[in-house]
Parts: structure tokens; sequence; C-alpha cells
């Protein structure tokens, strides 16, 4: 791209007034929500999941998630009795639209897994960020600062989980809020708002009252990818020791 | 003085120094957002921004402080904890206008089925039915009310 003196001259200010906004902010949202009194996280059961694609489509409706890009999407899994190890794993455009019929004779296990953020508490994301534009809230939400984003992917690339994209019209990162802007306002997520089956349920883990502390006690509940240490916050209850 | 007699240009250099690092502070307290640093090593204020942004979703107590007959069919049966917008979709506009945006009727021979279709991938204890064998193509709100489908609660019509 070149870029005359002139042109620099007059983008200059534009980029300055640009700037200014950044600076300014616009602090607001929940009177009454005190950061410190949650910590997040969010509940799968696998044994629950119908891969009706619900959640899908209720996240990419309440946050303008851009088509071929997903902040949830549904995975259906093959285990096949000959090859335990190795399952067949098929997403067919995030599991949207629900999934092909399961083959004739095709023998072994099947199980739908939801995946998303995991909100991790000590996640490798943030830490690649070379200018402090994706953090963990306070309350335990991984969050992108998108005026600050430059699109540099790092983190993107830093996911074990992939759960990270660079926005095709923004061009910054983007991912799951895990409805910020739901949940300080007493509301549920979309995707939990919208599972028939409550195989999604969001979770306070500051909360004493919240269901999760008797659910996890009381089942073998495990996270993903536990040998990166990533302190994930999506338990799932029902997971398959094939699910990568 | 002997001592610095030689010495004027490391001043001159050490002076320089100081200008650059108090030109460096200045460009930085007005480059630098307020609440940069506020909870961490980034802007404060995008926490309280990502939080106002708008709600689609309406949730189901907002569907249940108007809506209290359907609540009332709804209790008793096996979709008692389906939420009102897991099947009609998002409708903050309708709850937040009743009057003049009202949602479009659903058409259930599309919508039950996009759960109930039967696949040997869900779990064994959701009910699950072939369509077309099941129903023919019929509506299934003809046998089924969609709020409380056993069959004791009877169809629509």
């Amino acid at each position: 791209m070149n870029i005359s003196r002139r042109q620099i001259l007059i983008l200059l200010p534009a980029a300055a007034v640009a700037w200014k906004s950044v600076l300014a902010g616009t602090p607001e949202a929940s009177p009454n929500y005190q950061m410190s009194e949650h910590w997040w996280g969010l509940l799968i059961d696998i044994s629950k999941c119908i891969g009706c694609g619900n959640c899908v489509r209720a996240c990419q409706t309440e946050n303008d998630v851009p088509d071929g890009h997903f902040r949830t999407w549904v995975e259906r899994y093959h285990v096949s009795d000959e090859n335990m190890t190795e399952p067949q794993v098929i997403s067919p455009d995030g599991g949207k639209e629900g999934f092909p019929p399961v083959a004739a004779g095709d023998e072994g296990k099947y199980f739908f897994v939801p995946k998303m953020c995991n909100h991790c508490a000590d996640s490798p994301c943030t830490q690649v960020c070379p200018v402090g534009a994706t953090f963990i809230s306070p309350d335990g939400v991984v969050l992108v600062d998108q005026k600050y984003c430059l699109g540099c992917a790092y983190c993107v690339q830093a996911c074990p989980y992939g759960c990270r994209y660079i926005h095709p019209q923004k061009e910054v990162a983007d991912k799951c809020t895990l409805c910020y802007h739901r949940i300080t306002k007493g509301l549920t997520t979309a995707c939990c708002e919208a599972c028939p089956t409550g195989a999604r349920q969001l979770a306070d883990l500051k909360n004493p009252k919240d269901p999760i502390h008797e659910f996890l006690r009381t089942h073998a509940v495990q996270v993903l990818k536990p040998q990166m240490a990533t302190g994930a916050k999506v338990f799932y209850n029902d997971l398959d020791g094939s699910v990568r | 003085m002997s001592v610095f007699k030689d010495a004027g240009h490391l001043f001159r250099f050490a002076g320089l120094f100081v200008l650059a690092f108090v030109v460096f502070l200045v460009v930085r307290h007005y480059v630098v957002p307020k609440s940069f640093g506020e909870y961490g090593h980034y802007r404060g204020n995008s926490i309280g921004e990502i939080g106002a942004l708008p709600v689609k979703y309406a949730g189901h107590q907002a569907c249940e402080s108007c809506h209290t007959d359907v609540l009332d069919v709804k209790k008793n049966g096996k979709h008692a904890h389906v939420n009102c917008e897991a099947c009609h979709g998002a409708l903050v506009k309708h709850a937040d206008d009743p009057t003049s945006v009202t949602p479009p009727k659903l058409d259930t021979a599309v919508l039950c089925v996009r759960c109930h279709a039967a696949s040997g991938a869900k779990p064994k204890g959701f009910p699950q039915v072939a369509a077309q064998e099941h129903s023919q193509g019929l509506a299934c709100e003809t046998c089924h009310q969609p709020h409380n489908p056993g069959m004791e609660a009877g169809g629509a019509k």
C-alpha cells in the first residue's frame, strides 16, 4: 500500500479523533452488578445433548457471529468398536442445522459434544496478547477489547481449543464472551437460554447457592485437555475419553 | 571544578535524556487510556462496553411475566423446562414492544423435527420419531399441543 505524505497528513488527525473515542470509552452497563461477587463457568451435560444446533443458531443471532465462524459449535463423535481411540468427528456448518442421519449398520457409539470458549482461569490466549487487548475479567470471563485489538492472531494460535477467529469484517479477534452483556444483567447466556434439554447450564462458581456445586460433588465431571493446565471453567459431564 | 572541566558534553547528553523522558511521560499520559491498568494490563472500560451490547434473547422470565396462560399449560408437561425462545427464537423486540412487534406463528411440521427427528446418534431416552412414518407430513400440533406434547393434553384443534 502506497500512502503519500499528503494522505498521511489527512489521516493523522482522523486517527487522533478515532483514538479519542477509544480513550473516552463508555463505562456503564449494569449498575447493580458487582464483578467481585461472581466467577463464571459453564456446565455441559453430554448425556443430554441431542445435537439440534439451537445453541449455535442462538449464539449467531445474539452475537452477530459471521457465517462460517463459530463462537460455539457442536461436534458429533462416532467411536467404532474396532478403533476406540480414533473417533470420527463431524460438525457440518458447526452443527447449526443439525446432523445427517446415522448410516445403517454403523456400529459403535455416538454422542454430541458442544464446544465453546472454556473461559480458562490461566488462559494461554490472554498471555500472548502483545497489546493488552484480551484479558480475563475480574469475574472470570475471557474477553477481547476490540478497539484495542490489532488482529495479529497470536491468540487465535494460542488457544488450544480453537475457540477464537479473526472477524472477517472487523479484522480483530472475536470469541465467546459468555454473553457478558446478558449475564451481567441477570440473564443466562443465549446458548443456555435456547438449549431445549438443559444440556448447557451457566454456572456462577462464587455463588454458594448455584446448583453447580452440588452437581460437581455428585458427578464425574471433566474439562477438555486437562493436561494443558489451562484452568478451564467449562465443565463436561459424561465426557468420553476419546474427545479431543 | 576541575573535575567537571571537560564534562560539559555529558551534562548536555544527560539533559537530553531527562527531556526525552519527560516527553515520554507527557505523551504516555495523553495516549494511554485512563482506565488502562484499572484491573490489569488492559482497558478497564472495555468490560463495561462489552456489557452494554444489546440483548436479543429476552429470556424466559420476560415471556412468563405476560404469558402466564402458556406457563400454566407448560408446567405439567414434558416441555416444562424448555425455554420459550428455544422454539420461538430471539424476541427481545416483542418483549420491549408487545403490541407492534408480533412474532410469526411457527410451523410445527418443521420445528418439532429439529429436536425430535429419529437419529441413532441421539441419547436413547430422548423421544424421537421418524417423522414421515409417524405423521405422513401432518403438522405435529394436529395431535400434540406443543406446550404440553403428551397425548392426554390433546392437539391444538
